[in-house]
């Protein structure tokens, strides 16, 4: 679904990303460690297609369409979607009016979705317009979820956020990657079976992993993706060791053949 | 600001025409343009209704006990020429559009409520001129007495075939103790009018003034600076104002308040859109009692060349006074437009849309048609391409 080719990005004439291959498969959800700095948001916002971040080399290609230069609505209509951590507000627009925009294919039922993120009394408010941490993220997937993309977009979707609205924004993330409802457990196999939206989540803490079936996660380092591995496993590794084996793994002959986080 | 030679308007003329008592007797044009003055002639939900057709008040009606309505000469002569609130808070020699209105007074409306009279729905008033070189100087009063309410929409329009034509308004506003007025006015002229409203007035204690005003279509040259007096303890004036200015118009529009009396609260706030046109928005708060607070608001977006000059002024002299201003000329923000634009909205909708609702006249609490009328008006503003 998603393929980045040896991407190259600067931001203000600074090289940010320097060489980033990724692929993430229809449905698969892919989670992005690293440490702060380390160019994780500036991939998101590249895919996204933000002004300011240039692409200076590699591709990007998304359901077979080259779309390292396409405008930001044509990425959106394709079936990009993305969770903002500090959105604009904008005054005079109401959420829910926002909500029905972001609804192209007409039909979706916004108060529904409202009430699904406990958001329904905020839809007559202005869009960010004075909401605390937790209410943005809630707005932020009510516009997912009228959107309906097909690769959502996550930057730490836990950051400043309660821990009940965490259980919240978690159950709902994992509505928008595979479409069951909160009730329903499933077993794995049905989820995998089910699921049919994309994600590539940025995580610090790693709560996110409690609600989403993520395979894949990889840890990005001064630019560069390295240590592919089962996202628990390196949460597990960075908890203990810090991201220091990053730099021993990227700096030595190592890199680029580490498949599996190094595990002491 | 340009001189206005007044002897090219004719202030007299038709002065008996014939009252037109079913208002949706007039040509689907004229009804359409007072649509969006404030004026819905089908509409029922009104309590009252004046209309000032050039230099005669041609329809005048009240559904409710306690609201008074009836034109200016007719209430100077019925109430011994009004001594307490005629040219009581303006003055004729403030300029030579007070003299005018003063020397040959062409009518206005009086409306009042009496004391704890609730009127719940609208008054509707209209000022309306018709053919080529019209002058229309009017003097309007509006008292609301002691603990009454009052909604007022006053709609001042040009024909869509009047040439060459001239609007001078007085009003003098009177919110007696504990009283509410809400004055939403709405103009409509044309490309080649010109407007000097002068409006002054006062609010005692306890008493509310919110005034609003839309201004979406052109205008050749407008000034005005409306002044509110809050001499009562307590007492609140709250300006809304969304204009735009399309290239050809000129409008020099401010809001003054006040605070006289401790525990008064002021608060303006203006939108100002420029598409070529000039705008000049001034705002004045000032305090001589404390406690005492004001903000003022004034934003402004530049889109398609024009001018915006934002004059807030704060004036206190005393200590423990809160007064506080907040004034922006410049674009759309980039990152509302990507935020938008990351939603699928291209770059033209995620404007208009951003335009939309910088230009929100929601707060204003208007009546479903003169919204809707609104909102025509400003999708035939995305639709002319001009934002």
């Amino acid at each position: 679904m998603l393929t980045i080719k040896d991407l190259h990005v600067s931001v203000g004439g600074t090289p940010v990303l320097k060489g980033i291959d990724l692929h993430i498969a229809p449905g698969e959800t892919f989670i992005l460690f690293g440490p702060n700095g380390s160019g994780k948001t500036t991939l998101l916002m590249t895919l996204m297609g933000f002004s300011g971040y240039e692409v200076t080399q590699g591709q990007i290609i998304f359901k077979g369409q080259d779309i390292t230069h396409a405008p930001m609505y044509e990425r959106a209509r394709l079936g990009i979607g993305m969770s903002f951590q500090r959105p604009p507000t904008i005054h005079g627009l109401p959420t829910g009016r926002l909500a029905q925009l972001c609804d192209r294919r007409g039909g979706a039922d916004i108060r529904q979705m409202a009430r699904r993120v406990h958001f329904d009394h905020f839809l007559e408010r202005d869009v960010n317009a004075g909401f605390s941490g937790g209410e943005i993220k809630r707005s932020e997937l009510l516009q997912l979820m009228a959107q309906q993309p097909e690769l959502v977009l996550f930057d730490e979707p836990e950051s400043g956020v309660d821990l009940e609205n965490m259980a919240l924004v978690g159950h709902t993330v994992r509505y928008l990657l595979d479409g069951m409802p909160d009730s329903c457990q499933g077993t794995l196999r049905e989820r995998k079976q089910r699921r049919k939206t994309g994600g590539l989540i940025i995580t610090h803490t790693g709560h996110i992993l409690e609600y989403v079936l993520a395979d894949r996660g990889q840890v990005m380092y001064q630019g560069k993706l390295c240590c592919e591995a089962k996202p628990r496993e390196i949460l597990d590794h960075i908890a203990k060791h810090g991201y220091q084996e990053c730099l021993r793994c990227l700096s030595g002959d190592m890199f680029g053949k580490i498949t599996e986080a190094p595990l002491s | 600001m340009s001189h206005v030679d007044l002897s090219r308007y004719s202030f007299t003329g038709g002065e008996s025409a014939a009252p037109i008592e079913d208002l949706t007797r007039l040509s689907h044009d004229d009804q359409e343009t007072l649509v969006y003055a404030g004026i819905d002639v089908h509409d029922k939900k009104v309590s009252g209704a004046f209309m000032q057709l050039n230099h005669a008040g041609v329809h005048c009606h009240t559904q409710q006990e306690g609201l008074e309505i009836m034109g200016i000469q007719q209430a100077l002569a019925l109430y011994d020429g009004l001594p307490q609130h005629y040219w009581k808070i303006l003055s004729p020699e403030k300029d030579e559009f007070t003299r005018m209105a003063h020397d040959h007074l062409n009518g206005g409306y009086f409306i009042r409520a009496r004391k704890g009279v609730k009127v719940e729905a609208p008054v509707q008033s209209c000022m309306f001129i018709k053919g080529d070189h019209a002058g229309q100087s009017i003097h309007n009063i509006v008292i609301v007495e002691e603990g009454a309410e009052v909604h007022i929409l006053g709609g001042c329009a040009t024909a869509h075939d009047a040439r060459e034509a001239a609007h001078l308004g007085i009003t003098e506003y009177y919110v007696e103790k504990g009283g509410k007025l809400t004055f939403t006015m709405i103009h409509n002229w044309t490309d080649s009018t010109t407007v000097r409203p002068r409006s002054c007035g006062v609010v005692a204690e306890g008493g509310v003034f919110c005034n609003n005003y839309i201004l979406l279509k052109p205008v050749a040259d407008l000034q005005m600076y409306p002044t509110l007096k809050l001499n009562g303890r307590g007492a609140v004036a709250r300006f809304n104002s969304v204009l735009v200015a399309p290239s050809g118009s000129h409008v020099d529009s401010g809001n003054r308040i006040e605070l006289n009396a401790p525990d008064t609260r002021g608060e303006i706030i203006s939108r100002t859109l420029t598409t070529g046109g000039t705008v000049i928005n001034r705002g004045f708060i000032g305090a001589s009692a404390v406690p005492a607070k004001g903000h003022l608001e004034c934003k402004g977006l530049i889109l398609g060349g024009g001018r915006i000059h934002a004059i807030p002024e704060l004036d206190s002299c005393i200590d423990g006074v809160e007064l506080s201003h907040e004034a922006a000329v410049g674009k759309i923000a980039q990152e509302e437009i990507e935020y938008l634009m990351a939603r699928g909205l291209d770059e033209d909708e995620a404007t208009s849309t951003i335009v939309r609702g910088f230009l929100n006249v929601d707060i204003m609490g208007l009546p479903e048609p003169l919204k809707k009328a609104m909102d025509r008006q400003i999708s035939k503003l995305e639709s002319a391409k001009v934002m």
